[in-house]
């Protein structure tokens, strides 16, 4: 359960919370000529990204607000947090993945349990984003 | 012959003024009080407490804590205050403490399932997987041996008697591991100010201070109890410090969030537990910081042999005689590959003990260590190994052989007695948790161990659990990495002075790795056991690995090594040395197995905490619910609320009261408690707009004192909730949804306003328990509403169908709704909750005179589908469109809702779809079973049999004299008066007719 740091109420648990899935799809508006792969496209269709996904969130058990969050979804690290209506930031400088898209730690995936080679020894803490 | 002969004169943190009695497999023992059941058995001179999993070979105790891997028990008798798989090194003693061995019948030495192993070539790696691979028919043939023969402790059959309850803190220091490097870091953080939570897994603090000769270690001149004593009391003296004993960090999730499983009570007598206090405690924690101090796990080696009871790990041996006082043989041989367990030899020769031969791996070890050994007359064998064991129920004697130097063995075979055997294949760093939060591993070749090489989370492992073994470097690393992370914390600390030590024991030294001890045997002869509770030896790794199970996580599986209770918390390490080297790979290569949450075991009690019983899933109930209580209602769940589901008399079954109920709701006139239906509060200048979007019909020309039926859809155009909105006045509204839809239908529609329409000026708020709502329903109800009210004519004529009036009730005010979920003339008053009994209580009052009768959901349930009207969720099921309920009249032509252009997509515009149709069955009699399938024929074909479609909702109907049920049928509205057939599983179909689904019309057009 990792904490959601609410723009209206701070850092939380996830608990409080519920996700509404892929974030930056609008609502086409009501089109006579819109063909129904273009409306299935906004209804049924979604990306199931492994790495950076923006989403939305919902402080359901709070304030009851919607907001948008960037996470790596192989590692659950939020990377950003923001309101509806603003584009994502540019947080993809940061993000630690090998080249099958899969970061090098947090992932509990085999590839990152183990390291090939040894940290320089007192390193303990996570590079920060 | 005294009842505890292996119990040392003195020594231990026991209270030997305290004596103990208690059953272990039919018999009384004794013990004293700080006793685990593990030293009490080992100091009447028990070793073997358990039978193994697989083949039945006899467990002793291997270890002292959470690690050993076998020792399992049943504690407690009768079917629910019993607990399976107890580790009997975990589990403290106290006075008529019952415990039963498991797995074994009829008794523990004599056990029927022993069998198994002498099958054992037959139960080969890979077992299960085979036998399910194998030919059809064969695991129907070895279940039921296999479900008998296999398998530990008895599940409990009867609710939990016991009260557990969940909490959680927040803190800027967790520190796991009570052991010296846990104590420094704690004292550290606590005299920085922090809120710290010291969480220790034994019932003392000291770890393996504890387990250290108190003669012979000082800790600044103190015996290394006394040390821990006083770090202990300055800590205790921190408001802000917490110290738990008895208390596991058993699970490491994100965020450093993490859990502690307490055990509160469980050393206490059943009789003598303080009831306020829950059996156990889980303590959910989240960290700012978190520091382990999880400390190191010995391995055992893996010989032939290695699985008897007497062979013991030999801190295992240290800390019983000198934490407990139990001197755990009297004749000891030590076989090791590393320094810090000849120190158990040194300990058991102190103690008493004969202590026969120090058999090391190595070919050379520290000229200090062979001081020691020679000043006791202890004889060693270097660059040698145990080779084999002997010995039924108990350890004998074992033989050993020479290192030949180029992996096999040598010379003759010597042959020592001994009745016990403790064996040190070098500590691992106790990485569980780290692993658990992450952070990567690095395989370090001087412990021959993996230790923390990379964090993920805001967490710093210290001492043991890092790979730093030696006493003055963990208690240095402890209070320097914590002063590190209190300065992350923003909180100034300084580090501790390192306390001075002397006689330190805890380095391993040179180790000599050796996965698998040689034995000079066939390999067929060979029972070198890697995981004693799986019962997994090397040759079942090796075999994975010839048969293509490669992967580390593939081997674990096929063979389930590691797999058990334990976790592999003493087998894992041992078990990727054999897996190395049968790939010829390194261990970094090889990679580790997941760890996984939790630690060991966790009752299930602890984990439900609070939330059982009444709590489990906590009801809504309504301001009426006492008097639905105190006159007969039976209640039916709907979503979180309790409703009334009938209203039962004395002497009357449940089918009368529904048919009373419904009568009089036709004839009379009778009243529902309709509070729960979900109602939002809708206002703002776009109000209406935002209904038009909403709802499939219009809502621009609603007026002031009216109210409108709607649909709502999902953008897939398939029905998602219906209910009747109220216009209060230009820009404010009254809507009410399905019971169980409320909440989320308010989600939905405030993710709409803030997502997508944010330019809408429209604000929502929830106002289902600010009103409470009778609805009277029935002909009489009109003269009941007029009496009730003040000042309503309730004249259909000037009060006409889908209004409103706001009025009071005795002065109270009231909102009455003219809507009807039942077809008949019906009033919903709807007032402040604070009045909802009262106004309750008048209308059974003043409604006595109409023949008032309260009715319930099922009466509800029945009346609607007398009219036809649907149940969200009965009748549609997520794949039907208001044009598959033939209600397209409600669906608007201009302007766009939620869910319009699906109707048009092809699929949901297609022709043949199941639509809600009415069914009247042949024999008036017979009802339906909601659920049955509809066909064409009157006999059922051979499959695939064509479906038509399903029968949604079927009732008998008193007021239409007859069941009645509505359906989904391809193509419905185009099949009025066919004949089709409801199949059911005893007996032919019954044939039935397809009609329109109001059924009070058809009456009454049949009347006319």
């Amino acid at each position: 359960m990792f904490v959601i740091e609410c723009p209206w109420c701070g850092p939380r648990d996830q608990s409080e919370f519920s996700c509404g899935g892929e974030a930056h799809i609008s609502r086409p508006a009501e089109r006579s000529d819109m063909s129904d792969e273009e409306w299935a496209e906004f209804v049924f269709m979604r990306t199931n990204a492994k790495g950076l996904f923006a989403e939305r969130w919902n402080h359901a058990a709070g304030c009851r607000r919607w907001f948008n969050v960037l996470r790596n979804t192989s590692t659950d690290e939020i990377l950003a947090v923001y309101r509806m209506g603003e584009t994502p930031p540019d947080v993809s400088t940061g993000l630690p993945a090998t080249p099958c898209g899969e970061a090098e730690i947090g992932s509990g995936n085999d590839a990152a349990k183990v390291m090939v080679e040894a940290a320089d020894g007192t390193t303990n803490t996570r590079d920060t984003v | 012959m005294t009842e505890q002969p292996f119990r040392m004169a003195r020594g231990g943190f026991i209270d030997r003024k305290r004596r103990v009695t208690f059953r272990f497999d039919g018999r009384s023992f004794s013990g004293y009080e700080g006793d685990t059941l593990a030293s009490a058995l080992l100091a009447a001179g028990e070793h073997m407490v358990a039978r193994s999993f697989k083949y039945h070979r006899p467990r002793g105790i291997l270890g002292s804590g959470s690690e050993d891997p076998a020792a399992l028990v049943q504690v407690g008798s009768g079917l629910a205050a019993t607990e399976p798989n107890v580790r009997v090194t975990e589990q403290e003693i106290y006075e008529g403490l019952e415990v039963h061995p498991q797995n074994c019948w009829p008794s523990l030495k004599y056990d029927i399932g022993v069998v198994n192993d002498l099958f054992s070539a037959f139960l080969p790696a890979g077992f299960y997987y085979k036998t399910f691979m194998g030919p059809p028919g064969s695991w129907g043939v070895f279940e039921s041996f296999i479900r008998k023969a296999a398998g530990l402790g008895l599940c409990p059959q009867e609710p939990d008697p016991d009260d557990y309850e969940s909490l959680n803190r927040h803190c800027d220091v967790l520190v796991c591991g009570g052991g010296p490097a846990g104590l420094m870091a704690a004292l550290t953080a606590a005299r920085s100010g922090a809120r710290v939570i010291l969480a220790e897994e034994t019932a003392r603090l000291g770890g393996q201070l504890l387990s250290s000769d108190p003669e012979h270690l000082r800790v600044d001149g103190l015996a290394p109890a006394e040390w821990v004593e006083k770090i202990d009391a300055e800590l205790r003296g921190f408001e802000e410090a917490m110290v738990l004993t008895r208390t596991t960090v058993c699970g490491y999730y994100a965020d450093n969030f993490v859990a502690l499983w307490e055990r509160v009570s469980d050393h206490v007598a059943p009789g003598e537990r303080d009831p306020v206090v829950p059996r156990q405690r889980l303590w959910r924690i989240r960290a700012k910081r978190v520091v382990l101090a999880t400390g190191a796990i010995e391995r055992p080696l893996v010989f032939h042999g290695n699985d008897r009871p007497g062979v013991m790990l030999a801190r295992a041996a240290r800390t019983y005689a000198n934490r407990y006082g139990v001197l755990p043989g009297r004749k000891a041989v030590l076989f090791t590959n590393n320094d810090q367990a000849w120190r158990t030899a040194v300990t058991l020769h102190d103690a008493g003990a004969d202590v026969p031969a120090i058999v090391d791996v190595r070919h050379e070890v520290r000229g200090s260590l062979l001081d020691q050994a020679a000043s006791r007359n202890i004889t060693v064998h270097l660059g040698t190994v145990v080779t084999g064991s002997s010995g039924r129920h108990r350890l004998r004697d074992v033989t050993v052989r020479a290192l030949d130097g180029s992996g096999g063995v040598t010379g003759g075979e010597t042959r020592i007695a001994c009745d016990l055997l403790a064996v040190s294949g070098g500590l691992t760093p106790n990485v569980a948790l780290f692993s658990q939060s992450r952070g990567r591993l690095v395989y370090d070749d001087a412990l021959a161990a993996f230790r923390p090489g990379q964090s993920w989370q805001k967490e710093v492992s210290v001492g043991a659990c890092n790979g730093t073994m030696s006493l003055e470097d963990s208690l240095s690393e402890a209070t320097c990495r914590t002063v590190d992370v209190m300065k992350e914390v923003g909180l100034k600390a300084k580090p501790l002075k390192v306390p001075s030590i002397s006689g330190s024991e805890f380095s391993s030294g040179a180790i000599s790795a050796l996965w698998e001890v040689p034995s000079g045997l066939p390999a067929k002869k060979v029972r070198a056991f890697v995981d004693l509770q799986s019962d997994v030896a090397a040759k079942d790794l090796r075999l994975a690995v010839a048969e293509g199970y490669d992967s580390v996580e593939h081997a674990k599986r096929y063979t389930t090594v590691g797999m058990g209770t334990d976790q592999g918390k003493t087998s894992s390490m041992n078990a990727f040395g054999v897996l190395s080297q049968a790939r010829g790979v390194t261990m970094t290569e090889l990679g580790v197995t997941t760890y996984r949450q939790p630690y060991k075991p966790v009752t299930f009690g602890a984990l439900a905490g609070q939330h059982v019983g009444k709590l489990f899933q906590p009801r809504r109930t309504t301001p009426m619910h006492d008097w639905h209580v105190a006159n007969g209602a039976v209640f039916d769940p709907v979503g979180d609320w309790l409703r009334p589901w009938v209203y039962r008399r004395e002497g009357e079954t449940h089918e009368d009261a529904l048919m009373r109920e419904c009568r009089a709701a036709r004839e009379s006139c009778a009243v529902l408690d309709a509070s729960t239906l979900g109602k939002i509060d809708v206002r703002g200048p776009d109000a209406r707009e935002f209904l038009n979007r909403v709802y499939t019909n219009a809502w621009s020309k609603i007026r002031s004192g009216q109210c409108r039926y709607g649909l709502m859809l999902g953008e897939d155009g398939m029905v998602m909730d219906d209910g009747v909105t109220a216009c209060i006045s230009d820009d404010h509204f009254h809507m009410t949804t399905t019971t169980g839809g409320a909440a989320r239908v308010l989600g939905w529609l405030e993710d709409y306003l803030q997502t997508e329409w944010p330019d809408l000026k429209v604000y929502l708020t929830s106002v289902t328990e600010q009103w409470a709502v009778a609805s009277i329903c029935g002909p009489e109800s009109g003269k009941l509403v007029a009496a009730l009210c003040d000042g309503v004519d309730a004249d259909p004529e000037t009060f006409p169908f889908m209004s409103w009036k706001e009025t009071a009730v005795d002065g109270v005010p009231a909102r009455i709704f003219r809507v009807s979920f039942t077809g008949e003339l019906s009033f919903e008053i709807n007032v402040p909750a604070d009045y909802g009994l009262w106004l309750w209580e008048r209308i059974m009052e003043t409604g006595a005179a109409h023949g008032i009768v309260p009715y319930g959901t099922e009466a509800m349930h029945l009346l609607r589908a007398e009219k036809g009207f649907i149940i969200v969720g009965q009748d549609t099921d997520g794949t039907v469109t208001p044009i598959d309920l033939r209600m397209g009249r409600i669906v608007k032509k201009k302007g766009d809702f939620i869910g319009k252009r699906s109707l048009f997509r092809s699929d949901t515009a297609r022709a043949n779809r199941k639509q809600l149709v009415g069914l009247l069955t042949d024999d008036p009699d017979v009802v339906l079973r909601e659920g049955a399938h509809l066909i064409a024929t009157s006999s059922e074909p051979a499959p695939p049999v064509p479906m038509l479609g399903h029968v949604t909702s079927s009732y008998m109907s008193p007021n239409i004299g007859r069941s009645i049920a509505l359906a989904l049928v391809q193509s419905g509205g185009e099949r009025m008066g066919e004949r089709l057939y409801a199949t059911r599983a005893d007996g032919p179909p019954v044939p039935v007719t397809v009609t329109e689904t109001d059924f009070l019309a058809q009456r009454e057009g049949a009347d006319a």
